[in-house]
């Protein structure tokens, strides 16, 4: 029997080459010292299987029709056996994947295993990560509720600021000239064939750069790259102190990985999948178009910029970037890897880092956005139960004073906190404002009659920074 | 059997004359550049199709003359001009529309000049809002507030036989002439 099995494995083995061709790349000798700084480029891989695993099952029921797509999404979501936790999978694998390529890429950037030989390994990265930014950002498409759609629209508002040829991407993005039934089917292209296609692609030629080249050994900073004694050294140090790939190095790998699938998985049967939002319709205001978390960070900056330097900003952080990533290893291919040898490397991690939290924070707090649902301001707050006082608080409310503007804990952040400003301005300070606006606020000369006006004035000096009678909540 | 055959012809190692593989490689890639025309140049018309399509605007109807409260600013939906079969809501578009006299209209579109999101009409406040970056308007479009660089995008309107009609326009606003 067991003879039998081994001429069966050794007729299969003879014709598909396993041992002659496969086991070699399994085995190839990588330094002793890649240790756990090296499971994030696996774990990646692990998560895009996820996301083509998941995916794979959730376009068989999901219709990429303008009119059909939403009531496909929720037969999935609330209907289909298993839909909820797949969906959940897709939504948190895509979040695992752009956070696990972000962390590969900071790895490698900051131990410089871009340097000689390996930059086109970085190169082939670099477009990979931008596959990954787009399938997230055509997978928010996807769920085509009316955040989907006006995704689409500022998407296209973006494309279209480019110069020249601007107008021709969007139209091309949206199929057509509005934000229509083309444009799901388009997007649906790109998420489910192109980028994935690119992707594939993008992930053989890395790997297949990765055999050639060997797995980058830790930086040393006595080691500094000089191509002309690179390789001979690199080989001579693995052949001295080298474990094979399988099974010494490999088993970190999978562990990490099964921890990532394990979370994913894990979050999405507790979590469930994002909410869908109301059903898409472009004539529909009352959305509140937000991207995923890992687009927030960009999101507050388009806040932020001053108009002017905005179209920068728009076309300078994705596609300068994008160039300045790319071309990195062209303009420092040798020299230092260990990052105690390069401080701006540290320096530029950190500060990204950084900028990212702060923006993201931001951007999740969207204090420049107008909070739409603020309520009456309740007694409590105001002071008292009549007269002028809180008559100019309710005109407060219905100016849209509120929606900017906190009075005693409640009301929009866009502009100052208006708990004391009866101290700061006098009464003909706080009309002159009111009538001509500022920086960032509304001029209301135009659309407040002097009664109302003053009521309004009355109940803004009232405003003194003292505890209110009661707290807010009561 | 083949041991039988005796010594191999005289004839180059890999049996084609120079001229002759030479007229090959070129056959080869001409035909293969021939190959990938005839596969590709369908799917590019059709995928750039949309690049070349001239813009077609169309007049449609938003409702009937009597059904607008001079002076109130509202909210009009209305098909965009090419819509697909299978859009479904979303071959749906929109504007505030507000009636400004006898038989005048203003239409302005519910695009923020910023980045596109919908812009939402404070009756109390008089000032049209946007949700995404706080942009501001007043009600004649004009820019009041935040990132927006330029006045609300105005559609046209007419009245025809009591009917109010909107010509449609292409997105994004910003980049269309109208
Ligand atoms: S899209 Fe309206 S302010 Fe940015």
């Amino acid at each position: 029997m067991k003879q039998r099995r081994q001429q069966a494995w050794d007729w299969i083995d003879s014709r598909i080459g396993y041992t002659e061709c496969f086991l070699p790349l399994l085995t190839h000798i990588v330094p002793r010292d890649a240790r756990w700084w090296y499971v994030f480029g696996s774990a990646t891989l692990t998560a895009f299987l996820v996301q083509v695993a998941s995916g794979v099952c959730l376009a068989m029921a999901y219709v990429p029709a303008g009119d059909q797509a939403y009531e496909s999404l929720k037969f999935i979501t609330e209907q289909a056996p298993f839909g909820s936790l797949l969906r959940g999978m897709h939504a948190y694998g895509a979040s695992a994947m752009v956070m696990l390529v972000v962390i590969h890429l900071a790895q490698v950037y900051l131990h410089a295993a871009y340097k000689y030989p390996r930059e086109l390994n970085w190169m082939t990265g670099v477009v990979l990560f931008f596959a990954v930014l787009g399938m997230a950002f055509t997978g928010q498409l996807l769920r085509w509720d009316a955040n989907g759609v006006w995704s689409v629209f500022v998407a296209t508002e973006m494309a279209a600021r480019a110069p020249l040829v601007g107008p021709l991407i969007s139209d091309f993005l949206m199929g057509g000239e509005t934000v229509g039934g083309s444009t799901l089917t388009r997007f649906f292209v790109y998420h489910v064939f192109v980028l994935p296609g690119v992707i594939f692609a993008g992930v053989g030629l890395h790997l297949f750069l990765l055999f050639r080249h060997g797995v980058s050994e830790m930086p040393d900073a006595e080691q500094p790259v000089d191509p002309a004694t690179y390789k001979s050294e690199y080989k001579a140090r693995l052949a001295a102190t080298g474990v094979p790939f399988w099974p010494d190095a490999i088993w970190r790998d999978v562990v990490f990985s099964a921890a990532v699938v394990a979370t994913i998985v894990g979050c999405a049967a507790v979590f469930g999948p994002p909410a869908l939002d109301a059903p898409p319709d472009p004539a529909s205001i009352n959305a509140n178009p937000m991207p995923d978390w890992y687009f927030w960070w960009y999101f507050a900056v388009l806040s932020l910029v001053p108009p002017s330097f905005e179209l920068w900003f728009i076309l300078g952080v994705p596609v300068v970037g994008f160039l300045v990533l790319f071309c990195l290893p062209l303009f420092c291919g040798k020299g230092h890897r260990a990052p105690s040898k390069r401080p701006w490397a540290i320096g530029i991690v950190v500060a990204s880092l950084a900028g990212f939290v702060v923006l993201t924070i931001y951007g999740y707090r969207e204090p420049w956005s107008p909070d739409f649902g603020v309520p009456l301001l309740p007694e409590s707050v105001v002071g008292v139960d009549g007269g002028p006082v809180a008559q100019g608080a309710v005109i407060a409310h219905e100016k849209g004073c509120l929606f900017c503007h906190a009075v005693g804990g409640l009301g929009g952040h866009r502009g100052p906190d208006l708990s004391d400003i009866g101290r700061q301005l006098s009464r003909d300070e706080l009309i002159i404002r009111i009538n001509n606006g500022g920086y960032n606020m509304p001029a209301f000369a135009g659309s407040i009659d002097s009664e109302r006006l003053s009521l309004l004035v009355a109940f803004l000096q009232s405003r003194d920074g003292g505890t209110p009678a009661h707290s807010p909540g009561e | 059997m083949n041991q039988t055959a005796g010594p191999p012809k005289e004839r180059p190692c890999c049996g084609e004359a120079p001229d002759r593989r030479a007229f090959h490689t070129r056959l080869t890639l001409a035909l293969s550049g021939v190959i990938g025309a005839l596969m590709v140049t369908p799917g590019l018309g059709f995928v750039l199709a949309p690049l070349f399509r001239s813009r077609v605007q169309k007049w449609r109807s938003v409702g009937k003359l009597e059904d607008f409260k001079p002076g109130a600013t509202v909210l009009v939906e209305f098909e965009d001009p090419s819509p697909e079969p299978w859009a479904g809501t979303t071959a749906k578009t929109g504007a505030w529309l507000r009636r400004a006299g006898e038989s005048e209209f203003i239409a302005f579109s519910i695009n923020c000049r910023h980045l596109g999101c919908p812009v939402r009409w404070v009756e109390t406040a008089s000032l049209f809002m946007c949700p995404c970056h706080g942009g501001v308007y007043y009600s004649n479009g004009d820019v009041a507030g935040g990132p927006p660089p330029e006045p609300l995008a105005r559609y046209q309107v007419r009245v025809r036989d009591g009917v109010v009609e909107i010509l449609t326009a292409a997105v994004p606003l910003t980049t269309t002439p109208i």
